[in-house]
């Protein structure tokens, strides 16, 4: 980055003001160790998510190996109970993992952000419908929203995507509307309503933007916990098909052969909570950037 | 006050008779209807008329819906699909089980937790407070699943310390067995406690930092009173506002440790029937457990609820 960029951004920066500039951010960011830590394991775990089949050193589902190998310069994380090499399915289930998360919270964030802001900027019998279904879904912990719904609807990809959407919807709709009740009062939404803008455009343009940063923040929390609900699920048989390999599987099949096979165990579990712990630490740091602090949630496991 | 009580009262009826609701239509929705899974898809004709009209499935469905309602304020949830028990009487066997699992990770949770957090709030800084920060973001990543395995590997096979599956009842005909039934308990209980330790850790870290920052605290000092009468006495005790705001998550955190950790530990509780209910297909069980969990989970809210009240005037007053 040139200096003269950099003193702009500097400029830019000073004046406190919304549109502080990527540079400024990135800056400010990697003088925060865990979350460069962070960055970094989130960056290897998106490679092994969309790149999984064509990286993997070896076939994930394929059987001729060594059964129950150690961790050997060939496999480095051993290979499991049918001779299937550990870090091969690791990183196939990365991809999986980031599925279901991305598009159930994405599908949860599409419902429950527009049920925030019309909760939110219309009141009345609208708030008091929406706030009443919210209520009853926060009520649970979404672990057991998303094994309710699993044992309702059956397993598969779909149901654990469909379980993580149902679930969160709740924890968008909350947010949003929290903001918006004090977006509502900024003198810009009235100054905005004075000259007859349309609540539509509104909602759209003018209160939505700014009850971004809490929600973009809250996602790494929920994405987190998307993670480990997978892993929960799968873990119990609720989740995906065995035949996928997904974190929370290769834990389960393996759990007759922990004793003998410490790796087996061992490895599964490390990388779910280096990721869980990786997103986190980088949504403190987003978190920190936008002095959104208010905002904090915690990650629960599953 | 009492209008707040009653107004989270009715909300909390409201929220059971919505679960029990839901749980209709949803089981209602299933693809594949109950009577294939009995008697299987080329059942004979006039059975089917039996059963349908044995389990009301020939009524329309309010009426079904009313009969629904119906059984379960009776308490009669049906016969299981498989063992062709009482639905009732398998969750009263598992009931006990899952509170002792749920009671002992509570305690081992505030009892780790809380005295943690204090240290790390009144030694800032220290090697303890970065010790603890560092265990609490490891509790809290750690799948609670996870840790079961590991203890059960390192503490119950490799050292052979505990029994690592199964359950003792903690009294029967024969007295009070509180070793056998306790030395069941501890390694379930920690792998479903230490998240909650982790939360309350964080939670009341930062409370007392708040709390110690307060001029009372200084005043406290400066009359010469010793150190631990101020931290205890008057610092904690003005920080545990803040630490029951996350009883819900508390809460949480035990239901989700019952579902997953008796699974992990064979424990035949609550969990551990939803969880086989589920994979069977035995939909009378799984609907008593969801309308069960319902229930309990609602009325421990609704406790946490006034107490919050009762600790913090300006909620039982701002409605």
């Amino acid at each position: 980055m040139s200096q003269q960029a950099e003193a702009t951004l500097e400029v830019a920066a000073q004046a406190g003001l919304r549109k502080k500039g990527i540079g400024v951010y990135w800056r400010r960011f990697r003088q925060d160790k865990r979350a460069v830590f962070g960055l970094v394991i989130i960056v290897m775990f998106s490679i092994a998510a969309a790149f999984g089949g064509w990286i993997t050193p070896y076939d994930a589902q394929a059987q001729h190996y060594e059964l129950l190998e150690p961790p050997s310069i060939g496999h480095p994380l051993g290979t499991d109970n049918l001779g299937r090499d550990l870090l091969s399915r690791l990183m196939i289930g990365a991809r999986t993992s980031m599925i279901v998360a991305i598009f159930g919270l994405t599908f949860a964030a599409l419902v429950g952000i527009p049920l925030g802001l019309l909760s939110g900027y219309y009141g009345g019998w609208v708030d008091m419908v929406v706030m009443r279904y919210i209520d009853i879904q926060w009520a649970f912990p979404n672990f057991i929203i998303a094994v309710m719904l699993v044992g309702i609807f059956g397993l598969g990809v779909q149901n654990v995507i469909m379980a993580i959407f149902l679930a969160y919807i709740d924890d968008f709709a909350r947010v949003v509307r929290g903001m918006v009740l004090s977006i509502k009062e900024e003198d810009y939404v009235i100054a905005a309503r004075g000259i007859g803008v349309s609540d539509l455009r509104m909602m759209v343009k003018h209160i939505f933007p700014n009850a971004m940063p809490p929600v973009i923040v809250l996602s790494s929390v929920f994405f987190a916990a998307a993670i480990l609900i997978e892993a929960g699920l799968t873990f119990l048989g609720l989740g995906v098909s065995p035949l996928t390999p997904t974190w929370g599987s290769v834990l389960n099949d393996a759990r007759p052969f922990f004793a003998r096979a410490w790796w087996l165990g061992t490895f599964p579990g490390l990388v779910i909570m280096f990721v869980v712990l990786a997103v986190n630490f980088v949504g403190d740091a987003i978190r920190d950037l936008n002095d959104v602090r208010e905002y904090s949630g915690i990650t629960t496991s599953a | 006050m009492q209008r707040y009580l009653i107004r989270r009262l009715l909300f909390s009826l409201f929220a059971v008779w919505a679960t029990m609701t839901l749980t209709f239509v949803f089981m209602r929705a299933l693809p594949g209807d109950p009577i294939t899974t009995m008697v299987g898809s080329e059942g004979d004709p006039a059975t089917i008329e039996v059963i349908k009209n044995r389990l009301g499935l020939d009524k329309p469905v309010p009426i079904q819906y009313f009969y629904y309602l119906r059984s379960i304020v009776r308490l009669d949830l049906g016969d299981s699909i498989y063992l062709r028990l009482p639905v009732l009487d398998q969750m009263k066997e598992a009931l006990p089980r899952s509170l002792s699992l749920a009671a002992v990770a509570f305690i081992i949770g505030v009892g780790i937790g809380i005295p943690a957090g204090v240290i790390s709030a009144v030694r800032r800084y220290s090697i303890w407070d970065h010790v603890a920060t560092m265990v609490a973001f490891t509790g809290l990543a750690m799948p609670s699943f996870w840790l079961g395995i590991v203890l059960i590997i390192v503490v119950g096979v490799k050292l052979n310390l505990l029994p690592v599956f199964g359950y003792h009842p903690l009294y029967d005909s024969d007295g009070v067995h509180f070793w056998p039934w306790l030395s069941r308990l501890i390694l379930p209980a920690i792998a479903t406690g230490t998240g909650i330790a982790a939360i309350l850790a964080r939670q009341t870290r930062s409370a007392m930092l708040e709390t110690l920052n307060q001029d009372y605290i200084r005043t406290a000092y400066a009359k010469g009173m010793r150190e631990r009468v101020v931290i205890w006495r008057h610092a904690f005790r003005n920080s545990l506002i803040p630490v029951i705001t996350v009883m819900g998550i508390v809460l949480a955190l035990l239901l989700n440790g019952v579902v997953i950790i008796e699974n992990v530990f064979a424990f035949r509780g609550l969990g551990r029937l939803l969880v086989d209910s589920i994979l069977g297909r035995d939909y009378p069980i799984v609907q008593g457990v969801i309308i069960f969990i319902a229930i309990l989970f609602i009325s421990a809210n609704f406790v946490v609820d006034i107490l919050y009240a009762f600790i913090n005037p300006r909620i039982r007053y701002s409605d």
